[in-house]
C-alpha cells in the first residue's frame, strides 16, 4: 500500500499560551511507494518523529492530509489505520511474557475478526519464527538484550498483518555491532513481508545502506527525497550534501571565473554554466586523485592508514573546517617528508552550492 | 582486610544500632516478658507468676472480644474502600490537565488537618443535640428520612460515621501517592496501546494496574497496619471512654488497661498488645504471599 502525504504541518502550541509555538513539520508533500522501505532522515529536532506521528495518528496534523492507498487516514485514530509501530524503547510491556506481549494487539480485536487461543498461537508462532524468537517466547522482556527486544518489538508490530510497519529510531538503542546485525535484519524482515516500512534515523549510514528510499529533512521541511545513491551523487543543496557521507564532504569557499571553479589560488575544475561570482564548493573524500601535477594545492598534516584505502589529512586555508579529508588508494601513498600535497579532482564529485541559500549550483560536463 | 572493613562497619552503625536496641527492641522484649508476668506492678516492679493467665483474661473480656470485632470492621471496610476510592480519584486527576493542582491541594489538604479539629467538624456534621439534629440529619429529613444520632445513636451509624472519618482521613496521602506512580509510568505503552487499538478498560487492568502494583500493595499493607492500629480517631468522634460508646479498639483497649482505671494493668496491656502484633503480622504475611502472584517490580 502507498502512503500519500499531501502539505503535511504540524504547529505545537506554545507554552503557556504565549508566543509563536513550533512548526515540527512544515507543508510536507511526498508519496511512499508500495511495499519499499523509506528511511525518514535528518538532525534531531528536524521533526522525523512527529511526522511518523502523524503517519501513525498518534499526532493529529495541524493541515494537510495523509493518504493509506486511496483512503484518507487524516481524521482516523490509530488503531484504525492498520499500522504497526515499533517505539524507540520498545515500549514492550515489562511485566507481561514476550508471547503475552506479541498477542496482545490480537487481544484487542473485537466482533467477527475475534480469535482463539489457538488462532492466537499460530500467528504469535508466525512472527515468532519470522524475526527468529522462538525460543524466547516465555522470557520477560528484562531477560532479553537489546537486540532481542528489538526483534520482540516487531514481531509484536507486525503479528496484526499490518498495512504499514513504522519504526521510529530503531537502531539507536543497539551497540555498533548488533547496529549492523539489526539493520540486515530489518531489510530481511521488510523483503519476507513485502509491508511498505517507515523508519526514523539520524544515522545517515543507516538510512543509505537498507533504505529503497531517504527522505531528508531538515527543521521540518522536506530537503530531498531519493534513491540513496542518487541523493548522495546529487545533492538538492549544501545541507544535504554535508549530512550525508562519512567522512564529510569537504566545503570550500570558493569563486568561479569565467566558468573555471577557483578555491584559495588555484584553478582546479571547469564548471561550465555556473555564473561568475562567490560560490560553495563542496568535494567528496573520495573526489580527489593524488597527482604531483594537480591544481589543487593543500598542506599535509598526515596519513591515515585505513587498510585497503588510506586518508590523507591536509589542511587548505580556504576550507570550512580545519582539515581536509580525502581518500585515495593506499597505492598512491605520497612519498614520506612532503611539505604540500596536490589533487586533480573528479568533476562528478565536485558540487558547487550558492554561498547564500545552499542551493545547487548545477554545471555541465568538462572536457 | 574483610575483617577489618566488617569491623568499621559495624562502627559506624554502632549510633543507629544502639538507638534502635534502647527504643524499640529493649521494649519490644520488655513487653513480651510483661504479657507473661501475672499483675505486674510498675512501682514494685514485682509479679505474682508466670503464665498464660494474662492472655487467657483478655481473650475472654468482653470488652476486648467488642475491640476486635471493632476493630475487624474498620480494617475490612475502610483499606478496601480507601484504596479503591484513591484510585479513582487519582486516575481522574491524572487524566485533566486543567485545574489538576488545585484539586490536587483539595485532596491533600485533610492530611494536614488536625485530627481533632476534623473530630469537631464531624460532630457539627453528625451530632444529634436538642438545638440542632446536625447537617447530616437535615439532608435525610429533607429526602423524607427520619433522624439518626450518629455519634450516641445505634451501633451501625456509629461505625459509619468512624469508618467516613477514617477513609476521609487516610485518603490524601493514598490520593498523592497514586497519582505520583501514575504519572511516572511511561507513556509511551500508552501509545503502544492506543495503536494496537486497545480499549481504555484492557489498558487500565494490563498495562496501568500492573504497573502501579507495587505502589498499590505498599497502600495496602500499610492501610491494614494503619487501621489495626486505629485509635485517636475514635477519641476524636466519640471522647475517651470508648468502652462506654461500644466503639473501642485494640489499641484503644490496651490504652485503657495501662492507663484507665487509675491504677493499670500493664500486663493485660501487655498480653493485648501482643494479641495485635500477632493479628497484624499474620495479616501482613498473607498479604505478602498474595502479592507474590500479583504485585510487579521492575
Amino acid at each position: 500500500m502507498k502512503v500519500v502525504l499531501q502539505g503535511l504541518t504540524k504547529k505545537f502550541p506554545p507554552r503557556g499560551g504565549k508566543g509563536e509555538g513550533v512548526v515540527a513539520v512544515k507543508d510536507f508533500t511526498f508519496e511512499i511507494p508500495d511495499g519499499k522501505l523509506v528511511a525518514l532522515l535528518g538532525p534531531s529536532g528536524c521533526g522525523k518523529s512527529t511526522m511518523l506521528n502523524m503517519i501513525c495518528g498518534l499526532e493529529k496534523p495541524t493541515e494537510g492530509r495523509i493518504f493509506f492507498g486511496e483512503d484518507d487516514v487524516t481524521e482516523i485514530s490509530p488503531e484504525l489505520r492498520g499500522v504497526g509501530m515499533v517505539f524507540q524503547n520498545y515500549a514492550l510491556y515489562p511485566h507481561m511474557s514476550v508471547y503475552n506481549n506479541i498477542i496482545f494487539p490480537l487481544g484487542n480485536l473485537k466482533g467477527e475478526e475475534k480469535m482463539t487461543k489457538e488462532q492466537m498461537k499460530e500467528r504469535a508462532d508466525k512472527v515468532a519464527g519470522l524475526v527468529q524468537i522462538q525460543e524466547l517466547l516465555e522470557r520477560k522482556p528484562k531477560e532479553l538484550s537489546g537486540g532481542q527486544q528489538q526483534r520482540v518489538a516487531i514481531a509484536r508490530a507486525l503479528v496484526k498483518t499490518p498495512r504499514l510497519l513504522l519504526m521510529d529510531e530503531p537502531l539507536s538503542n543497539l551497540d555498533a555491532r548488533l547496529r549492523l546485525q539489526t539493520r540486515e535484519e530489518i531489510r530481511r524482515i521488510q523483503r519476507e513481508t513485502g509491508v511498505t516500512t517507515v523508519f526514523v534515523t539520524h544515522d545517515q549510514e543507516e538510512a543509505m545502506s537498507i533504505s529503497d528510499m531517504i527522505v531528508v529533512m531538515k527543521d521540518g521541511e522536506l530537503h530531498q527525497f531519493g534513491k540513496p545513491q542518487e541523493v548522495y551523487d546529487d545533492p538538492a543543496n549544501l545541507f544535504v550534501a554535508k549530512f550525508l557521507g562519512t567522512p564529510a564532504i569537504n566545503v570550500f569557499d570558493a569563486e568561479v571565473k569565467g566558468e573555471k571553479l577557483i578555491i584559495g589560488e588555484d584553478t582546479v575544475l571547469d564548471v561550465p554554466g555556473v555564473r561568475d561570482g562567490k560560490v560553495t564548493a563542496g568535494i567528496r573524500p573520495e573526489g580527489f586523485i593524488y597527482d604531483p601535477e594537480g591544481p589543487l594545492h593543500c598542506e599535509l598534516d598526515r596519513v591515515e592508514v585505513m587498510g585497503r584505502d588510506i586518508s590523507i589529512v591536509s589542511k587548505n586555508a580556504a576550507c570550512e573546517a580545519p582539515v581536509v579529508r580525502s581518500i585515495i588508494d593506499s597505492d598512491e601513498r605520497p612519498e614520506d617528508g612532503l611539505k604540500t600535497v596536490s589533487f586533480r579532482l573528479r568533476p562528478n564529485k565536485v558540487h558547487v552550492f550558492e554561498p547564500e541559500t545552499g542551493e545547487r549550483l548545477r554545471f555541465g560536463k568538462g572536457k | 582486610m574483610i575483617e577489618k572493613n566488617n569491623l568499621k562497619a559495624w562502627l559506624y552503625l554502632l549510633p543507629a544500632l544502639i538507638f534502635m536496641g534502647i527504643f524499640m527492641v529493649y521494649p519490644l522484649v520488655d513487653v513480651f516478658i510483661y504479657s507473661f508476668e501475672e499483675g505486674y506492678n510498675f512501682v514494685s516492679q514485682t509479679s505474682y507468676g508466670t503464665g498464660f493467665y494474662n492472655f487467657s483474661y483478655v481473650l475472654h473480656d468482653t470488652y476486648f472480644l467488642q475491640a476486635v470485632r471493632n476493630t475487624f470492621i474498620m480494617v475490612i471496610i475502610t483499606v478496601p474502600i480507601s484504596t479503591g476510592f484513591a484510585l479513582l480519584i487519582s486516575l481522574a486527576l491524572n487524566s485533566i490537565t486543567k485545574l489538576r493542582e488545585l484539586f490536587q491541594t483539595v485532596y491533600f489538604l485533610p492530611y494536614v488537618t488536625n485530627t481533632l479539629a476534623v473530630g469537631l467538624v464531624f460532630m457539627v456534621l453528625f451530632k444529634k443535640t436538642a438545638y440542632s439534629d446536625g447537617l447530616i440529619n437535615l439532608l435525610i429529613n429533607f429526602f423524607g428520612g427520619e433522624s439518626v444520632d450518629f455519634i450516641d445513636g445505634p451501633y451501625w451509624a456509629k461505625m459509619f460515621v468512624m469508618c467516613f472519618y477514617i477513609i476521609w482521613i487516610v485518603l490524601p496521602f493514598k490520593v498523592l501517592l497514586l497519582t505520583s506512580a501514575l504519572a511516572s509510568v511511561n507513556k509511551t505503552y500508552y501509545n503502544a496501546a492506543k495503536v494496537d487499538g486497545t480499549g481504555s478498560f484492557r489498558v487500565f487492568m494490563k498495562i496501568t494496574l500492573p504497573m502501579i502494583s507495587p505502589t498499590i500493595f505498599y497502600l495496602v499493607i500499610t492501610g491494614f497496619i494503619g487501621a489495626f492500629k486505629e485509635y485517636s480517631d475514635a477519641v476524636a468522634l466519640f471522647g475517651t471512654d470508648l468502652n462506654a460508646a461500644g466503639m473501642n479498639t485494640i489499641v484503644g483497649y490496651v490504652y485503657d488497661m495501662l492507663y484507665g482505671d487509675s491504677g493499670g494493668y500493664p500486663s493485660f496491656a501487655s498480653a493485648a498488645a501482643i494479641v495485635l502484633f500477632v493479628i497484624v503480622l499474620t495479616i501482613t504475611c498473607i498479604n505478602l504471599l498474595v502479592s507474590k502472584k500479583h504485585v510487579y517490580y521492575t
